[in-house]
């Protein structure tokens, strides 16, 4: 594996992040339009089942949200660089491509940790009480989901070759993914279809640790559906085999 | 010794054959010109060489290493330009070539100086902190071949490095290009359609359709058309005929007022015929043969529509003429 490379490879991603305002503020206009005027509006309509409040239930899924969005336009930035032509400035490299995915995938981890960090710190105007630990927790796990979902991404990027294909990756994959994650409702609570749906989406394991992290103690309907061995086993192996399959698909020679 | 061996390479894309059974050898440190026109498979043979597509089949080596079996060392061995740009427009020229040092492992400490001298060497060093989406066409192109440079590669490939360039620009790569085989001790492959270009290479391969049709240095292959053509005009062309008959025993052919005469080395007899007529002579002109000539002969066609007159070529040569006397 070469450090240089992945280490240059996350050094771009942030420059890049840094230089571009308009990604970081709706990186967090985004949460706070969903926290406050979604989360608001229906928490009028949720009566608050074990006591508590609906805006409080979704704090973990717009954590994840958050992630999921910003991991996956880091990493489908891949597919800008193929449309214009940097992409091959890295492949002719002398840099094996595992090194390459690791890199990208690093790159997202970073920029949407940093994201879901700076939402994170909204939790006292939500009511909540965190712990130092648990706030170590939250950043830990939302590491582990960042990386999940910017590998996630990578292979999806290695499907397209032009940017066309970013609205229907938007519309297609990332909105169904966040619908589908326990985000705005508990997952025990879905009917069976939508159950089986959600449990093989990657981001439902992220929120789930996240609320695992967010409510240790809670139990009841709110609570969180799978415990925390199980939602970081999940994480860590669909990461390593994002790693692995991404990889792969990039030693493809045409 | 060869640092690029081709034998026998063949690509096809499902029934169309790209390159089609193609050998050739570069020489280190030589300027090595691969001619030929849209489709002919010049993009196609640089990437079976950077090892970015593999071959169907045939072989070939980059300073001793087998593209399809040592792809990692092939690559530490080559720096490309290729035909599309490959620049991130958002960062600065500056960023670039330290992502690409450290893309290919350069010693850290060893970075600020090889980005310096690169920038310098292609004259960008004053505008290193602007993004590149601010570069025109022939900036972009220059940081490209100072990117090239900054692992210190044993091979260079330019593919099509001045195509779309305005004629300054253009100048100003060329020259950058033709110093580097000494300053950087690098060997240039690069690909071109421009017939000024293809004639300062040290030696070049013709391909047409995947298969390469004629190989040798530029003069070699020039040679193969006939010889180079003087054209003078003259206040007494009668007179002027005989003199030249006497001094070089070769019959002019008048056309259209003017004398044309055809020899082996044009440039060397022209001192001696203006020596001879002295007065007599009003103009003289020189025309040599192009390699776009070579290609119209073997082909039939020429390379491209707008490359076709060769006159720029005799313009050229007249003003040089012009200079030395
Ligand atoms: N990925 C591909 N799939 C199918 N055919 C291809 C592919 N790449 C190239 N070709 C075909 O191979 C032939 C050679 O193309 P190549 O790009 O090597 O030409 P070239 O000599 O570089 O031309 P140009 O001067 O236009 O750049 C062309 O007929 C082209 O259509
Ligand atoms: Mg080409």
């Amino acid at each position: 594996m070469e450090f240089n490379a992945i280490y240059v490879l996350v050094a771009r991603e942030f420059k890049k992040f840094i230089r571009e305002r308009s990604r970081l503020v709706s990186a967090i206009a985004r949460p706070l339009l969903w926290l406050f005027l979604v989360g608001a509006g229906m928490s009028r309509l949720v009566s608050p089942k074990a006591g508590m409040p609906y805006t409080q239930f979704i704090f973990p899924g717009i954590l994840g949200m958050t992630i999921l969005f910003s991991s996956i336009f880091s990493s489908i930035s891949i597919i800008w660089d193929k449309e214009f032509g940097f992409f091959k400035e890295i492949l002719a490299a002398p840099v094996s491509r595992l090194s390459i995915v690791i890199g990208k995938g690093l790159s997202g981890t970073v920029v949407s940790t940093i994201q879901a960090s700076i939402v994170l710190l909204l939790f006292p105007v939500l009511g909540l009480k965190l712990g130092l630990f648990q706030i170590l927790e939250v950043l830990i796990i939302a590491i582990a989901v960042s990386f999940c979902i910017s590998t996630f991404g990578i292979l999806l990027a290695t499907f397209y070759e032009s940017y066309e294909s970013f609205s229907v990756i938007m519309n297609f994959i990332v909105m169904p993914m966040f619908f589908l994650s326990g985000a705005m409702y508990p997952v025990k609570l879905l009917p069976k279809p939508l159950a089986v749906a959600t449990k093989l989406n990657p981001l439902t394991y992220g929120i789930d640790a996240l609320k695992n992290a967010i409510f240790p103690l809670e139990e009841g309907p709110m609570s969180a559906d799978f415990s925390l061995v199980t939602d970081m086993a999940v994480i860590l192996f669909l990461s390593f085999t994002f790693v692995v399959i991404a990889a792969r698909l990039f030693e493809r020679k045409k | 010794m060869s640092i690029i061996r081709v034998e026998n390479l063949v690509k096809s894309y499902g029934g169309l054959t790209a390159i089609d059974g193609i050998s050739f050898e570069v020489e280190e440190g030589t300027i090595f010109g691969f001619l030929g026109p849209n489709g002919a498979g010049k993009t196609t043979t640089i990437n079976v060489l950077c090892t970015l597509i593999s071959a169907t089949s045939g072989k070939a080596f980059i300073n001793g290493h087998d593209c399809a079996k040592e792809p990692s060392n092939v690559r530490k061995s080559i720096g490309i330009v290729f035909q599309d740009t490959t620049l991130d427009k958002d960062l600065t020229a500056r960023e670039n070539l330290v992502f690409h040092a450290y893309l290919y492992g350069v010693k850290k400490s060893e970075i600020r100086t090889r980005v310096h001298d690169a920038l310098t060497f292609v004259g960008l060093y004053e505008r290193k902190d602007d993004l590149v989406k601010k570069y025109s066409g022939g900036m972009k192109r220059r940081l490209e071949v100072a990117r090239g440079l900054i692992h210190r590669p044993r091979v260079l490939f330019l593919d099509e490095p001045t195509l779309g360039l305005d004629p300054q620009s253009r100048a100003n790569l060329w020259g950058v290009i033709t110093e580097m085989p000494k300053k950087h001790n690098v060997t240039i492959f690069m690909t071109t359609h421009y017939m000024e270009e293809a004639e300062v290479c040290d030696n070049i391969a013709i391909i047409d359709n995947g298969k390469i049709i004629a190989e040798g240095s530029p003069e070699e292959l020039k040679k193969t058309v006939g010889g180079d053509v003087i054209s003078l005009r003259t206040r007494d062309n009668h007179w002027s005929r005989q003199e030249i008959k006497k001094m070089f025993g070769i019959d002019s052919e008048e056309k259209d007022g003017e004398l044309y005469l055809t020899t082996g080395r044009g440039d060397a007899c022209i001192p001696e015929l203006i020596r001879g007529l002295g007065d007599m002579v009003l103009s003289v002109k020189l025309q040599r043969p192009t390699i776009n000539d070579v290609f119209l002969k073997l082909t039939g066609k020429a390379i491209r529509d707008e490359d076709v007159s060769g006159m720029s070529n005799i313009k050229e040569e007249v003003r040089a003429y012009r200079r030395r006397h």
